[in-house]
């Protein structure tokens, strides 16, 4: 936990004044902040705990979880259509906690909202999805056309305005979500599992959009999901969420290159390489003789040109050492990388290769031994 | 002369099932609404009221339409004057309908995603926004389905009232078929009966079928 942020875990218990004036310059510039947020159903189940986070303008922040871990009810403070019962939600340094319905109502249109069910009206044509945020603030109608016309151009839909939703496709519905939830050139947009009913060739053409977007237009956005790919795709920042509590934060590079907590690392599973499942089964916890050979796993994070150099390592290990799987991810401009290896009769022992290895790699951990 | 009182019989019920099935449609969807809206949850969320308003309707829904009629009598003397006639027929018929047409309405406005509820609320839908442009248009395809049954089961209903003197087809049919044994007026009312049946619940699924784009 950094020092700013336990800095605002204390403040948050402070009055308004104190807080506004001694706080980080950072979170003052925050454009969303929760302070000690809770949520508790039905008395007794807490969806929430103790959320201290502050999300900057133009950022694209993740929170990513287990299903069941709050992410849905963290969205959706938000724009409060779920209410916290306890702790504030602040957007723009305004808490949202006392707003009336006028108040929501003009809140709710400076922040668009996608979702992954899309949440279409299936009676209407994509134009009518599209023009109804607009409609039921009493756009003219002049402006209104205008504006669908323009935002169904940047999603790429503008000959599908008279289909009505069935007769699209996954992706076109959500690129119709997207069109809908910027009419109102909204400043913040949220997305809850955008892109977890799509295939993965859909997904990023969606997070492409996504992209664009948080570039061209400058809006913040928040998304929750459960798949690390879609955060390491476009994420700036990311926290990890489980049982309702901050369980990990910090830079997605950081994240992923390290990461510290058990659900992370879970989570992380899938996009690392695990060992081949050939090599698992001969895999041995204790040398079963004296020429066994040591698995090791480095892995490491770097800047971009910071890759170990591979002779010096080799060298340094001694023996014969065997490549089984290598890979580097690029990240946000930083190197994620991991090196599976097998060594064979080296001078050094086990403990020894992990302590040679550090000096090129972040964490070393011995996996076991193969005959 | 038998042909013109069918042609009347038959105006007679259209009349009756009309004017009631009408006031049953403007009743019955701000009752439905009221029922889905102000359920625990709902976006007009009121329990209490809402159990009220729903032990009311299965009242009515839980009287036998023949007990019904006779038991409103005097309430139907207070509205129009008379107990007899087409007139007379439409207030229990209406008041038959009404709770019926509502509960199945309500049945389609339940089964509207609660998504789109959520979706409208987050693109800034006041709440009568919500209930004018997402659970009423989605509902839609369901609510002109019910309508057609509660159409059918009111020309039902108007046979019975036609039995004890409100005219129409039920009427002929019962005086002419049943107590003159006139089996060709019997089977002519029928035929036509099943007609009109026939054309409600074909134009109602059409209908239906139109507006229905999932």
């Amino acid at each position: 936990m950094t020092a700013a942020h336990s800095q605002l875990r204390d403040l948050g218990l402070l009055p308004r004044d104190a807080e506004q004036t001694e706080l980080h310059p950072d979170l003052n510039r925050a454009h969303v902040r929760f302070i000690n947020l809770g949520k508790t159903y039905d008395g007794s189940v807490h969806a929430l705990q103790g959320i201290d986070l502050a999300i900057q303008r133009g950022e694209v922040f993740g929170i990513i979880g287990r299903s069941g871990a709050g992410k849905s009810s963290l969205i959706r403070t938000i724009n409060r259509l779920e209410q916290p019962s306890s702790g504030r939600v602040l957007i723009d340094q305004v808490d949202i906690g006392d707003y009336d319905e006028d108040r929501l109502v003009a809140l709710r249109r400076r922040i668009g909202m996608i979702f992954q069910h899309f949440n279409l009206m299936s009676a209407k044509t994509v134009w009518q999805n599209v023009e109804l945020p607009l409609k039921v603030a009493g756009v003219p109608k002049p402006q209104r056309e205008q504006k669908v016309r323009e935002l169904l151009e940047l999603v790429g839909l503008q000959d599908k305005h008279k289909a009505y939703p069935a007769q699209l496709s996954g992706g076109q519905k959500q690129r119709v979500g997207i069109a809908r939830s910027l009419v109102h050139d909204p400043q913040i947009l949220l997305c809850d599992e955008a892109t977890s009913a799509l295939d993965p060739e859909t997904t990023q053409s969606i997070l492409g959009l996504l992209r664009e977007i948080n570039r061209r237009l400058g809006l913040t956005i928040v998304l929750i999901t459960h798949e690390m790919a879609v955060i390491r795709e476009i994420c700036d920042r990311v926290v990890v969420l489980e049982h309702g509590r901050i369980v990990e934060q910090g830079p997605v590079w950081k994240v992923f290159g390290n990461p510290q907590h058990e659900v992370s690392k879970t989570l992380l599973a899938p996009l690392q390489h695990g060992l081949p499942d050939e090599l698992q089964s001969r895999l041995q916890a204790m040398p079963a003789s004296s020429d066994a050979a040591v698995v090791l796993r480095l892995q490491f994070t770097g800047s971009a040109t910071d890759e170990p150099d591979l002779a010096a390592l080799f060298g340094a290990l001694g023996g014969r050492v065997r490549l089984l799987q290598g890979g580097v991810e690029r990240i946000q401009g930083h190197a994620l990388g991991q090196l599976l290896l097998a060594v064979n009769s080296s001078p050094h022992n086990a403990e020894a290769l992990r302590n040679r290895a550090g000096r090129w790699a972040q964490q070393v951990e011995v996996v076991g031994y193969v005959v | 002369m038998w042909f013109d009182r069918l042609v009347q019989g038959a105006l007679d019920t259209l009349l009756m099932v009309g004017v009631s099935s009408l006031i049953a449609l403007l009743v019955g969807i701000p009752l439905a609404v009221f029922l889905v809206t102000s359920d625990k949850g709902g976006i007009y969320q009121a329990p209490a009221l809402n159990r009220v308003l729903g032990a009311f309707v299965n009242l009515f829904r839980s009287i036998p339409f023949l007990i019904l009629m006779v038991a409103l009598i005097p309430f139907t003397r207070l509205i129009v004057g008379t107990t007899y006639g087409v007139w007379a027929a439409v207030v229990p018929l209406t008041i038959a309908a009404t709770p019926f047409f509502a509960r199945i309405a309500e049945v389609s406005l339940r089964e509207v995603d609660h998504g789109l509820i959520e979706a409208a609320q987050a693109m800034g839908c006041r709440r009568w926004h919500i209930i004018w442009h997402v659970l009423l248009p989605e509902a839609l395809p369901g609510i002109v389905g019910g309508f057609t049954i509660t159409l059918v089961t009111m020309i039902n209903s108007s046979a019975m009232a036609g039995a004890i003197g409100a005219g129409g087809l039920g009427d002929i049919a019962y005086r002419y078929g049943y107590q003159r044994f006139d089996t060709q007026i019997m089977l002519t009312v029928i035929v036509l009966l099943v007609i009109l049946v026939a054309a409600i619940q074909l134009g109602g699924d059409r209908l239906a079928r139109v507006l229905n784009k999932r």
